[in-house]
This record gives structure tokens, C-alpha cells and sequence, in this order.
């Protein structure tokens, strides 16, 4: 255990490193999802039958999930890109913990993740988001949407690993683009048709998302939902440990066996 | 027996992609490179070099057969091989997003260095690399990138070290640079396993080489061996290019070789496995056949000569 702790410690640095030498790509990341705000925010706002800022309330949560189900997508392709590039094979021949590797990545993901959300939240305020709710449940939702985060890096860091190919982590890029319209981050679901709203309101995005309006006081918890939805908080986390306990030992055990 | 092999490998066999359209990549590979020695692993593109490498390297398992590498069984004992061993390879890379010393640095935390900022400092310095060392690999040279390269596998000095192909694409004076370092290494004790597809790389650096041919270990022996398997290479020019067909027929029967034939430089040569033919008696002999030579050459054979005449040799 204290080989995992020192190895995924040195592997974090290197991530951190990485993205300092190189913080281009980070702050394209860091900035989408504030644009993404300006333009809906304003945009869609402005067409909604709920009044503009309610409605920047309501997205100001549904965002920041929306942001962090692009796990699969940055997870995906740095775990490519260091496949691809051969980091990967020098790191598989090295005597370190075979979970270092991954876990590492994850953690500086997360590390990344929440100094991110700062700036995003301090413009949510310009635009008229508050914490209605206790500082208490605000820093639950601050944890529920980091834990969201790590589950699905680890979806992408074992799609990266099983596909070694960058250029596939970007066109997916435009899938998880899509995983966030089909869920109550944008838009509430009870005016979706029957199934549509079904689909939206299994997508763990909705889950967490309720979760956050919730613990953050945005807004409430809407009636005759799914269960995961009915319930955000349990369905959050019954959400997160699926997908942790499915996807993080594929990948480590992806990344153990190399291409053997 | 083992302790004094560095590398030991049986029946190494490796196929790669679906049942239906399985490539063959080693086919019984049985190597045993001993301890403080460069072996050279040489071989055509294809012959299974890299495969060997990767596999006794833990990065692949094989389908049969076993291999110590240092005294370790490869499958048993993964993680003892790897605390053993360095590796150099075209895939197996450093991290350019990192600096020079950021990615020493890292490597010698990963090998439990002590002083890993030390370590990192003393290697730049070595390789030539000290001005360099802060900006991103990425922004390295091809020969900067191979020395960096090399010197995250000495972080700890290993007991076997593997170079696939450590100065494929270099310059003649980055190249030589790498051969430098190697010979040091040897100096110290470090066993070597390394693939080149220069036979020149073999010929300086190898103690012994493996010829690899389909995924097997087609001959072995020291480079003088290799080159004594076949005798000399002799090539004649003649004034006229009629008398080409006549002087190949003395060679034909001097060497018991088929002559090959360059008519831009009315030149005919021939490898001889003759070790006795001498200059004057080829000469004697082209004159008595009434061939008016401009130029006769006897030369001790390439390893490239070797190299082709084996592979022919198992191809034909």
C-alpha cells in the first residue's frame, strides 16, 4: 500500500507538471464550461419560460456536471496520448505499483477538476447563482460532484487504454457532448415524452445535477422522477460507486496487461 | 548454469492478432546472452528483434516458452525482472510534456534513487544534456531525445539493459555518443541485449551476436565468427566488357560462388568461402584465362555480406 501511496504520489506530480509546462489545453477545458454558461445562460435564458437568472441558477449546477462527465473524454485522451507515445510501456517496465499509473492520472484529474470549478463558480455569482442552502450542503455537493468526476475519469482513462487512440478520444469528445442534452442539466425533464424522460432521467448526469440544485438550494427536488433522481443523493453516490467498481479495476488490470 | 547467463530464453513463441490472421512474431526463440557481455540481436525488419525485446522485458507475455532474465523467471517473477533491468526503446519513451530533469527526476523517484535530484544532475551532465535540461523533451533533438532516453534507464544502474535499436535515425556523431555511453556501461559490468539493423552497430559494440531471421535465432557467434563463415569478397574489373562472362567463369569456379556482375564498372565480384585464395593465384588464374583485368580486390567480408548470405541462405 505504501508502494501505491509513493508511486501514485510521483505520478501525480508528473501530471501536475505536465499540465504546467503545457497549460494550453487546460485552460481551453477551463474556459468551455464558463462560455458555455455566458451563452446559455443568456441565450437560452432568454426563451425560457423561467425568468433569466432562475434559469442561470438552474444551469449553473447542471454545468458543473455536465463538465465533469467530460472525465471520460480528458481521461480517455491523456491515457491514450502516454500509450500512444510510449510513456505507458517505460512506466509498465518500471518496478512501481502497477495502480499508480492510472491512479495517479485520476487524482491529478481531480486535483485539476476542483480548482477549475473556483473560477467557474465565482462567474456563476456575477451571473446571479447563490448557495441558498447551508455551507454544509454546499461543500456535499463540492464532494458529490468530485467523486462523479473520479468515476468517470476512470470510464475514460480504461477507454483510452483499451483504444490507444487519441484521435478516437476526440471524435468521443462529441459524444460526451451529447450525454448532458439527454439529462436535466440544461433543461427540467417532466416536459420530456415518456421514454425520453425515462432515458434522461437514468443518465447519472441528472442524478448528481439534482443532487447539487438540491444541496446547493437552486432548486428542488422534482416530483414523480426516477428513482436516482426521486432520491439524488443516494442515486449520486449508489451512481458513482457503480461506475468506480466497474471501471477503475478494468483499468488497472487494462493497464497491467499492456497489449499482451 | 543460470547464474551465469544474464539472459535465457526457450522456445519463446509470441503470435499476434485475430485466430484467423495470426502473425507469427517469434517462433521458438532460444537465446542465452551471458553475464557482462553485449549481445546484439541483428536482423532484417520483421524478424521478431522487438518482439524478443518487449517479451523479455515483461511488456508482452508469451504463448510458450520461458526466460530468466537476471535470475529471474520472466512469468513468475515479473516484478523481480523489473527491478533488474533498464530499457531504451523507439516505444518505450520518455514523457515529452515533462522537462529533461523533471522526467530523470521522476524516474529516479520511481527507483527509489536516494537523492533523486543528485541523480538527475550527475546524468544530465554525462549526456551532454545540462544546457538543455529545463526545457521540454519535446523540443529535443532526435539525438538529444535517444541520450535522454538512455539515461532514464541508468537512473540505478541496471543489471541487464535492453536498447532496441538505440540509434536508428541518429547522426554519426549522435550515434557515436550513444556507442560511447554503451561501452561504458560494458565497461562496468552491465550486461547488454541490443537490436540493431546495422550491422556496424554489432560489429562495434556485440561480444556476440544472434542473427534473427522469422522469429528464430538463426545463427550465433562473434562478429570475427560471422565473418570468418564466408571468406573474402572479390571483385574484378576488366578492360572490355566481352570478357565479363569469362572472368565470371574463373571466379565461379575459384570461389564456388555465383558471381554478381556491375556492367556500368565492368565489374564482376564474388563472396568465396576459400579461406586459402590469395590475390596472386586469382590473378594467375584470370591471366591464364586470358582475361585483361584493370583492377583485381580481395577484401575480408562485411558483416552486411554475412548477414546477406544467411538470410539468402534460409530463404532459398
Amino acid at each position: 500500500m505504501s508502494t501505491l501511496a509513493y508511486d501514485g504520489g510521483a505520478m501525480l506530480g508528473r501530471q501536475l507538471r505536465r499540465i504546467r509546462n503545457n497549460p494550453g489545453l487546460l485552460i481551453l477545458t477551463q474556459t468551455m464550461p464558463i462560455t458555455m454558461l455566458l451563452f446559455f445562460g443568456y441565450v437560452f435564458g432568454s426563451a425560457l419560460a423561467m425568468p433569466g437568472e432562475q434559469y442561470r441558477s438552474f444551469l449553473v449546477p447542471g454545468l458543473l456536471v455536465a463538465t465533469a462527465a467530460n472525465g471520460i473524454m480528458t481521461g480517455m485522451f491523456q491515457a491514450a496520448q502516454d500509450t500512444h507515445r510510449g510513456v505507458m510501456d517505460r512506466l509498465r517496465t518500471l518496478p512501481m505499483s502497477r495502480a499508480a499509473v492510472p491512479l495517479g492520472q485520476a487524482v491529478a484529474d481531480l486535483v485539476v477538476t476542483a480548482a477549475g470549478t473556483v473560477p467557474f463558480l465565482l462567474v456563476g455569482l456575477a451571473v446571479g447563482w447563490r448557495i441558498e442552502g447551508s455551507t454544509l450542503e454546499a461543500a456535499g455537493a463540492v464532494g458529490l460532484l468530485l467523486l462523479f468526476r473520479f468515476a468517470t475519469t476512470w470510464i475514460g482513462i480504461f477507454l483510452g487504454l483499451l483504444t490507444r487512440n487519441e484521435e478516437a478520444a476526440g471524435q468521443l469528445g462529441g459524444a460526451t457532448f451529447v450525454l448532458p442534452l439527454l439529462s436535466n442539466a440544461y433543461i427540467p425533464t417532466d416536459g420530456l415524452p415518456g421514454w425520453l424522460r425515462t432515458v434522461a432521467e437514468w443518465n447519472p448526469i441528472s442524478a448528481v445535477t439534482t443532487a447539487l440544485r438540491d444541496l446547493f438550494g437552486n432548486a428542488p427536488v422534482p416530483d414523480g422522477a426516477a428513482w436516482p433522481v426521486a432520491h439524488p443523493v443516494a442515486g449520486s453516490l449508489a451512481w458513482c460507486a457503480v461506475l468506480i467498481a466497474v471501471f477503475a479495476p478494468l483499468a488497472v488490470r487494462r493497464y497491467g496487461r499492456g497489449e499482451r | 548454469m543460470t547464474s551465469t547467463y544474464a539472459v535465457l530464453s526457450e522456445g519463446l513463441e509470441k503470435r499476434f492478432g485475430p485466430r484467423n490472421a495470426e502473425v507469427h512474431a517469434l517462433r521458438g526463440l532460444d537465446l542465452a546472452v551471458a553475464q557482462g557481455t553485449v549481445c546484439g540481436l541483428l536482423g532484417p525488419n520483421g524478424a521478431g528483434k522487438t518482439t524478443a525485446v518487449r517479451l523479455l522485458t515483461t511488456l508482452l507475455r508469451p504463448d510458450a516458452g520461458s526466460a530468466r532474465v537476471a535470475g529471474h523467471d520472466l512469468l513468475r517473477d515479473p516484478a523481480a525482472v523489473r527491478r533488474a533491468i533498464g530499457v531504451t526503446g523507439q516505444y518505450a519513451s520518455v514523457d515529452g510534456d515533462l522537462t529533461g530533469r523533471e522526467n530523470l527526476r521522476l524516474f529516479a523517484r520511481l527507483h527509489r534513487v536516494r537523492g533523486p535530484a543528485e541523480r538527475a544532475g550527475e546524468l544530465l551532465e554525462r549526456f551532454g544534456l545540462t544546457d538543455a535540461a529545463d526545457r521540454p523533451a519535446s523540443t529535443y533533438s532526435g539525438g538529444m531525445r535517444r541520450r535522454l532516453d538512455l539515461a532514464a534507464s541508468l537512473v540505478r544502474r541496471p543489471e541487464v539493459l535492453f536498447l532496441d535499436e538505440p540509434t536508428t535515425g541518429l547522426d554519426p556523431a549522435s550515434r557515436n555518443r550513444i556507442w560511447d555511453a554503451v561501452r561504458e556501461l560494458t565497461a562496468d559490468g552491465t550486461t547488454v541485449l541490443l537490436t540493431t539493423q546495422y550491422l556496424e552497430e554489432a560489429d562495434q559494440l556485440a561480444d556476440d551476436i544472434a542473427l534473427v531471421d522469422r522469429g528464430r535465432v538463426a545463427h550465433t557467434g562473434s562478429p570475427a565468427q560471422f565473418k570468418s563463415l564466408i571468406g573474402a569478397h572479390v571483385e574484378v574489373v576488366v578492360t572490355d566488357p566481352d570478357v565479363m562472362v569469362k572472368a565470371a567463369a574463373v571466379l565461379d569456379q575459384l570461389t564456388g560462388a555465383e558471381p554478381s556482375f556491375d556492367h556500368e564498372r565492368r565489374a564482376v565480384a564474388a563472396v568465396t568461402r576459400d579461406a586459402t585464395l590469395t590475390l596472386p593465384r586469382l590473378v594467375r588464374e584470370l591471366d591464364a584465362a586470358g582475361v585483361p583485368l584493370l583492377d583485381a580486390s580481395l577484401q575480408p567480408p562485411t558483416l552486411d555480406d554475412v548477414f546477406l548470405r544467411l538470410t539468402e541462405e534460409r530463404a532459398a
